[in-house]
């Protein structure tokens, strides 16, 4: 059984049409990588997973359960691409609003939130206010909430966004770590020496998903010599002008 | 437990927000105040400058009860120069037996020109009228000396006049009838912008979707948001009704009990009414374009202000009409439970209605 499970799922947001018919599975222990350019759709298809979204057509499974679905959610750390904080509480007072919606309380919740701000390099700085944090600051700080409920599926929009390359390093550590403790994990991301760190990749355009498979599967099948090359191949459209020569080559547009 | 963590959250953002608390609690005292001393009109001071009147219309004025006068007397033009360059009120020329007063009016200020005037022409009609009294009597003795004449009976009766005040009292101040709705006003507008404004915040910050994403139900978010301003209208009730009465020395006549909880629902409608117009502001600005258009017509409305004709219909439209008429009752008539019990219903079954509407809001977002 695959953790996450979508079909053919369509979104539109009024008359834009931003997802057509986009298939995906993710397997348990997984670290999926979602990859395209700006605007092809990556943030809509994770919120369709996190269950905030709904979409018009096509089914979305987590954990074998159609979302949204409360309990399932309980179990889902979810970051969002802007940090979601609250600028004027301290760094604690955000982990343990949202450690408590989530239902911990006590020494749980202390605890949780001791190994998550572990995990994101934060200590004395919990005691300051959000408003006073860097912009990295804040990213490992929403990091740390959506690590807060131990969840089995954790969805992460351009997590390491201003994060340094150090900092960055221990993060992957601590996800593969998740990973191998059966926790599946979905990221997208442009940095594409993380790309490559992902099991599989799927690769958006335009709202559709252009490949799928491992890192090395889709170098040779593009036949470029490194990710970047095959990212900018799927995700301009070359691939589509190529395999139907017949098309106009306006389609290819960056 | 998630409806306290998000009550608490907002108290704890509110504590963080020092100068936003400072607004809520600081500011409806100095707008009190305020109100207390500029509509304050009793006991307070003209300078009449008299250029020739009768002893007897003099000392009439300067024992008003409800206003000091000063009198000063000046020429003709020293007199209407005073009051030109702001040193008298008016001016007042009247003959001996005050069949003609000419009053000069600084007409600056109306409402004080009014006052003076009818303090001066009181004083010269009860120089008239002493006047015939005394008239009458020497007619009376004339003839009580001259029996031939025919015996008339000229009886002059004062008409007698006595106030009695149902609710408030003769030196009843401004506050004491406008004070009470003022105080539902303040809460409702304090609510109603920073509930907005931060439910907006909510929305554009991404935390909203963040909770969303959570195990959180649609009603535990609206109920965490209720309870924690409801906090915030409590203590700003608490230290509003304190102030008016014990500072202020404005008439408590009901329990306290009555009044905190007619704030509390207005507190709820105003909040839940916020928090579904800032769904239609996309900025905090955006939020603040509200205050003309649900703010100012609910306070004109509200029974703050005689209306005319029609209007207090439309008044019943507005939630803030009843807790502006929950709350006279209460603070000023002393009534009880009972008299405010349908105003209590029609402010919760508006916030209940705010409510559902924001569930359905919420329900756009997440199916759940």
């Amino acid at each position: 059984m695959k953790t996450v499970e979508l079909s053919g799922v369509c979104k539109a947001f009024g008359k834009k049409q931003i997802l057509h018919d986009v298939d995906l599975g993710i397997e348990s222990g997984e670290i999926f990588g979602l990859l395209g350019p700006s605007g092809c759709g990556k943030t809509t298809t994770v919120k369709i997973i996190a269950g905030i979204l709904s979409p018009e057509k096509g089914s979305v499974k987590v954990l074998g359960r159609s979302m949204p679905d409360l309990k399932i959610m309980g179990r889902m750390g979810y970051m969002a691409q802007a940090a979601a904080l609250y600028p004027s509480l301290t760094a604690y007072e955000n982990l343990s609003f949202f450690g408590k919606i989530y239902g911990l309380k006590g020494s749980e919740l202390a605890e949780r939130i001791d190994h998550a701000a572990g995990i994101v390099g934060l200590g004395d700085e919990l005691k300051e206010a959000v408003s006073a944090y860097s912009g990295g600051m804040m990213q490992r700080l929403s990091l740390a909430i959506a690590l807060l409920p131990d969840p089995d599926v954790l969805l992460l929009d351009e997590p390491t966004v201003g994060i340094d390359p150090v900092l960055r390093a221990e993060i992957w550590q601590e996800l593969r770590k998740l990973a191998d403790g059966g926790s599946t994990i979905l990221i997208t991301t442009h940095v594409m020496d993380e790309a490559v760190k992902c099991g599989r990749l799927a690769m958006m355009r335009e709202g559709r998903v252009t490949a799928e498979g491992t890192p090395e599967e889709l170098i040779n099948r593009s036949g470029k010599n490194n990710i970047e090359e095959a990212f900018i191949y799927y995700g301009s459209g070359e691939h589509e002008s190529q395999s139907d020569s017949g098309q106009n080559n306006q389609s290819a547009k960056a | 437990m998630r409806v306290r963590a998000i009550a608490g959250r907002i108290i704890n953002q509110l504590r963080h927000d020092k100068r936003t608390m400072a607004l809520v609690l600081a500011a409806p005292l100095i707008v009190l105040t305020l109100v207390y001393f500029v509509f304050q009109t009793n006991g307070q001071t003209f300078t009449v400058s008299v250029i020739n009147a009768p002893k007897d219309m003099v000392s009439e004025m300067k024992s008003n009860d409800d206003y000091d006068i000063t009198v000063r007397h000046d020429s003709k033009k020293d007199a209407v120069g005073a009051v030109r360059n702001g040193e008298a009120e008016a001016a007042v020329s009247a003959d001996k037996d005050c069949s003609r007063v000419k009053i000069y009016l600084d007409g600056s200020n109306a409402s004080d020109a009014k006052v003076i005037r009818a303090v001066i022409e009181q004083s010269a009609a009860a120089v008239v009228r002493d006047n015939a009294k005394d008239a009458v009597h020497d007619l009376k003795k004339t003839m009580a000396k001259n029996p031939a004449a025919p015996d008339i009976d000229i009886e002059m009766s004062e008409p007698d006049i006595t106030a009695k005040y149902i609710y408030g009292s003769e030196d009843g101040s401004f506050l004491d009838s406008y004070g009470a709705p003022l105080i539902g006003a303040i809460i409702f507008f304090f609510v109603f912008l920073i509930a907005g404004i931060n439910f907006l915040n909510e929305r554009k910050g991404g935390t909203l979707e963040r909770i969303l994403s959570t195990p959180a139900k649609r009603s535990e978010i609206i109920a965490g948001y209720v309870l924690g301003f409801g906090a915030l209208a409590v203590v700003q009730t608490i230290v509003l009704t304190l102030f008016v009465v014990y500072v202020l020395g404005m008439t408590m006549e009901g329990s306290i009990a009555a009044v905190l909880l007619i704030n509390i629902l207005t507190a709820v409608a105003a909040l839940t009414l916020g928090m579904l117009l800032s769904t239609l502001a996309s900025s905090e600005f955006q939020m603040m374009q509200f205050i003309p258009l649900v703010i100012l017509p609910q306070i004109f409305l509200c029974g703050l202000f005689r209306l005319s004709g029609g209007w207090d219909i439309a008044g019943h439209f507005m939630p803030l009409y009843y807790t502006a008429d929950a709350l006279t009752a209460v603070m000023v008539k002393g009534l009880g439970y009972s008299d405010i019990a349908l105003d209590a219903v029609v402010l919760a079954g508006c916030a209940v209605l705010f409510m559902a509407l924001n569930a359905g809001f919420l329900k756009r977002q997440r199916a759940i």
